[in-house]
């Protein structure tokens, strides 16, 4: 085993870790806004992953699909944070708790 | 909404996507590429921008309702597959037309109107989708 190889290895490994943690943040985060975040990373940890592919694969073509995902990923977020703002508000002038 | 780094963002970002919507989509016949992703991230740079600015500015930037949009869409399609009829060949053959301009080979083609087509009906789609998304009001009961 050369080094290139277990360095992909290592990355993937870490790169899993990352993902388990995040998924963890998801199910357990006490409120919306740590989910929203959570989320938002785990769409960043998959352009790693695609990122990491491309390298150990030799082929160029993947990086296309980190760059859209890149460009997009955070449209869903920004969505999420609209409708967090727009919900705290409604329940703020209805006198009721977020 | 307002957020002055959401504005900000948006300006740089709209340029970049909409830069690489063009590039996938004139990459598209041999290598991955063409109209239907072209139009998938043409239509993300309007989303982004309806969201940062509010549908209203968003159709003054689109110039043309987004129904409109699939009406050209489909008809250049009907175009690209009626130019095979004048040499008498079936319906959406591929024609190729090769230019050689400046010393540069410039190809030309039916495919190339058909793609046109795609990219203008995923954009139109998607907007329209986003449009009637983002109009819409909250409901005024939200039991959570």
């Amino acid at each position: 085993m050369d080094f290139f190889s277990i360095a992909i290895l290592g990355v993937y490994i870490l790169l899993s870790l990352a993902l388990l943690i995040s998924l963890v943040r998801v199910i357990v985060g006490p409120t919306l806004p740590d989910r929203v975040v959570a989320l938002d990373l785990i769409a960043f940890i998959v352009i790693s992953f695609i990122a990491a592919y491309s390298i150990s694969s030799g082929h160029p073509v993947y990086l296309d699909v980190a760059i859209v995902m890149a460009l997009i990923a955070f449209l869903g977020t920004i969505a999420f944070a609209r409708y967090v703002i727009q919900y705290s508000n409604k329940t703020k002038s209805e006198g009721g708790h977020v | 909404m307002k957020s002055l780094i959401l504005h900000t963002t948006t300006r740089l970002m709209m340029a970049v996507l909409v830069l690489f919507s063009i590039f996938l989509f004139f990459r598209g016949h041999d290598e991955p590429g063409g109209g239907f992703i072209g139009g998938l991230v043409g239509a993300g740079a309007f989303t982004l921008y309806a969201i940062a600015f509010g549908t209203e500015a968003t159709r003054k930037i689109l110039k043309v309702h987004p129904i409109t949009l699939i009406a050209y869409g489909l008809l250049s399609l009907v175009i690209s597959g009626i130019i095979p009829f004048f040499t008498g060949e079936p319906f959406l053959t591929g024609k190729w037309l090769m230019m050689e301009i400046g010393g540069s080979e410039i190809k030309l083609s039916s495919p190339l109107i058909f793609d046109i087509g795609v990219f203008l009906c995923v954009v139109g789609f998607i907007v329209a989708v986003i449009f009637a998304l983002e109009e819409e009001e909250l409901p005024a009961n939200t039991n959570h």
